[in-house]
């Protein structure tokens, strides 16, 4: 699957495309398919996301997006060497799901 | 230090406003990210993995109390209560909204300070001996002619569209703490057989995808003329630089192929014409500059006895403590490399702690070192079990200055939208593989650098051993590099042998370390022993 992704153009933080709007949680991300390239055109035109790309994702054990590449799979989280940071600060798991 | 006049104000006040304004019209929309994106680098702005990140320029590495109480309130205000410092004697800070850049720039300018040139094509902070002013092996205090140089090139139009970023470097003594044959440009400060004062010159140093140690370029450089030789450095690498190929715009690629010798013909024909023109700058102007660097009042007749009977304290001053050219002082290192920490990363509590030091035992002042650490230039041996004690309090006592686990590593994969792999966990993994205090000390100097992609930002390439990151089908894999240094015997490490997964590289280095043991003779570091004995007993170590 494709899915697309930009950095929030007042804060940075990462987010995904949902269908409709953006969310920091990429576990919202759709399917872009054939889209993407419509997708990004338009929303970098509304200049509300900084440099939005489309990459791979495919689905964890659990049927969640993630991102195909691990690069992604950081942006996505937050550093992994400060768990106090991420996204998900209380899930002991969470750097496991990066690599 | 250097205090800014009302021009130096006026021009970084304005720099603010103007900024401001950008910010305003790029989240009203008007401008796309093309447009804005020059323009917030300008500033020191870029935009990583997670956020903005800002960039604050630390001129020579130098700051005051007033200045570091001031980065720790950004810290807290406007980021994530902590900040980062790097290999450039620059802050860095990892989570800044785009619409309160300014305000920080504004924070920053109160107390003199900015984010220009920390980007982009241009004369970047210009960096030093972090013992300037102190050291005991110094000829001059090199800090008056980085901010001499500094004032000359800031809004200078020749200098403010080069074909590539320049890093400047000036240190002026013997050994070399600032890594000097790694950058673009850069002087040590030396005496001829007259007794006259004047620049050993080199040129064409750089890390990053093509590595090169600089040329020396000339033995003897006046010191008043220096304003001309930078210019016609320049000059002939403006005109010759390709400008097709960012990767080779950097200056290394143009004194490389030129060469030593063709590359200083054509500067010192440019140098001839600059001289001519008499636009060095007087010597009145470089006194008031200097003036500011007076050396502070140091007490006289102190004693340089000290009280070791606590042994953690005794092993702190065997670490961290160097030597002062005013009798009764000493230089105290701050370790920003606790065990299991991130190199380079300190909170903002630790940063107000840390003014504090320099505010009562260190005349005001502090330093950023180039391998991520802090320095109190000029504290009375008297008062150094005091600012021991405080050390620890805070958790920045740790005695590791130069041994295995004062790692230096960019922030790699965890932050920075260039890596390959991941930086940051490898140097923890690392320390705590060698976290036990009489291991590191019987090991001695020895110097990690990590990388997480090619640009070289952890210094793999000078490395006693140095790591890098690379992607290996989508999975971050890491090369063992050996023998390189950043000191006066400057040395590009080599790759030794095929890269390793995670834990492998630190099982790698645990076996490069042990082969070391074996081999070395008393007294020598690993750099010796890796020079004397060559690559191949270490391959074998490693590989099998
Ligand atoms: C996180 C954002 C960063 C970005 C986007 C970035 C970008 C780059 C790039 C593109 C290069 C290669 C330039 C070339 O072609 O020579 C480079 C090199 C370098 N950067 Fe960074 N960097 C970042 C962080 C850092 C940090 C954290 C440090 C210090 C810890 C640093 C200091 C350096 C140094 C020392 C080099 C060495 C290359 C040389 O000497 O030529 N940078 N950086
Ligand atoms: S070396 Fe690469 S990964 Fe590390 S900070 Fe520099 S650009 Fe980023």
């Amino acid at each position: 699957m494709k899915i697309v992704t930009g950095n929030d153009l007042k804060t940075g933080a990462v987010t995904w495309w949902t269908g409709y709007d953006w969310s920091i949680h990429v576990e919202d991300a759709v399917d872009a398919g054939d889209e993407a390239d419509a997708i990004m055109a338009r929303e970098a035109a509304a200049c509300r996301v900084n440099n939005p790309y489309a990459i791979d994702g495919e689905r964890d054990a659990d049927g969640k997006v993630r991102p195909a590449h691990i690069k992604d799979r950081v942006r996505a989280l937050g550093p992994t060497v400060r768990p106090d940071l991420t996204l998900k600060p209380a899930d002991p798991e969470a750097r496991d799901w990066v690599i | 230090m250097y205090k800014y006049d009302q021009y130096d104000q006026a021009m970084v006040d304005a720099r603010v406003e103007e900024f401001r304004d950008q910010v305003r019209r790029r989240i009203a929309g008007k401008m796309d990210d093309d447009q804005f994106k020059p323009l917030r680098l300008k500033n020191g702005l870029y935009l990583q993995l997670h956020a903005y990140m800002l960039r604050v320029a630390i001129p020579y590495g130098t700051l005051n109390s007033r200045q570091m109480r001031a980065l720790a309130d950004i810290a807290r205000k406007y980021d994530r209560g902590y900040g980062h410092f790097t290999t450039r004697q620059n802050i860095q800070y990892n989570w800044i909204k785009l619409a309160e850049a300014p305000d920080i720039l504004a924070d920053l300018a109160k107390v003199e300070m900015h984010a220009i040139q920390t980007s982009g094509e241009s004369i970047r902070n210009i960096s030093a001996d972090q013992y300037a002013g102190a050291a005991a092996d110094e000829l001059i205090d090199p800090r008056p002619w980085c901010e001499v140089i500094r004032q000359m090139t800031t809004f200078m139009p020749e200098f403010s569209y080069l074909p590539r970023k320049f890093k400047i470097c000036v240190i002026a003594s013997k050994e070399d703490r600032a890594a000097l044959r790694w950058h673009d440009f850069a002087l040590r400060i030396v005496k001829n057989a007259g007794s006259e004062i004047g620049f050993e010159v080199y040129a064409g140093g750089g890390m990053g995808r093509t590595p090169f140690i600089a040329y020396k370029i000339r033995d003897f450089l006046p010191t008043g003329q220096i304003l001309s030789y930078l210019q016609a450095v320049l000059r002939v690498w403006n005109r010759n630089a390709r400008r097709d190929n960012i990767h080779k715009q950097r200056m290394k690629i143009l004194v490389h192929d030129l060469g030593q010798e063709e590359f200083t013909r054509q500067v010192e024909a440019e140098f001839e014409h600059f001289l001519s023109l008499g636009q060095d700058f007087p010597q009145a102007e470089y006194d008031r500059v200097a003036a500011y660097f007076d050396p502070p009042p140091f007490e006289q007749g102190l004693s340089d006895e000290l009280d070791l009977s606590d042994p953690a304290f005794a092993r702190w001053v065997r670490h961290q403590v160097i030597a002062h050219k005013a009798p009764g002082y000493a230089i105290a290192n701050i370790s920003l490399k606790p065990a299991g920490g991130i190199p380079g990363d300190i909170s903002a509590e630790q940063m107000d702690l840390v003014a504090d030091l320099a505010e009562t035992y260190s005349f005001d002042e502090l330093r950023a070192t180039h391998a991520q650490n802090l320095v109190l230039p000029h504290v009375r041996k008297a008062d150094l079990y005091a600012v021991w004690q405080a050390l620890v309090e805070a958790g920045l006592a740790d005695s590791n200055l130069d041994l295995v686990t004062d790692i230096i590593a960019c922030p790699g994969l965890d932050y920075c939208s260039l890596a390959n792999a991941r930086s940051i966990p490898i140097a923890q993994k690392i320390a705590e593989r060698f976290a036990d205090a009489e291991r590191q000390a019987d090991l001695g100097e020895l110097k990690i650098k990590i990388s997480g992609c090619i640009n070289a930002c952890g210094h793999h390439h000078a490395g006693n051993i140095g790591i890098l990151g690379v992607d290996r089908k989508g999975s971050e894999s890491y090369q063992l590099l050996l023998g390189g240094s950043g000191d006066e015997n400057t040395t590009q490490a080599k790759i030794a042998g095929p890269g390793f997964d995670e834990d492998g590289i630190v099982d790698a280095v645990e076996r490069t370390v042990e082969h070391y043991r074996a081999v070395r003779e008393p007294d020598e570091r690993f750099i010796d022993t890796y020079r004397r004995v060559g690559m191949d007993g270490f391959k074998e170590a490693i590989y099998g």
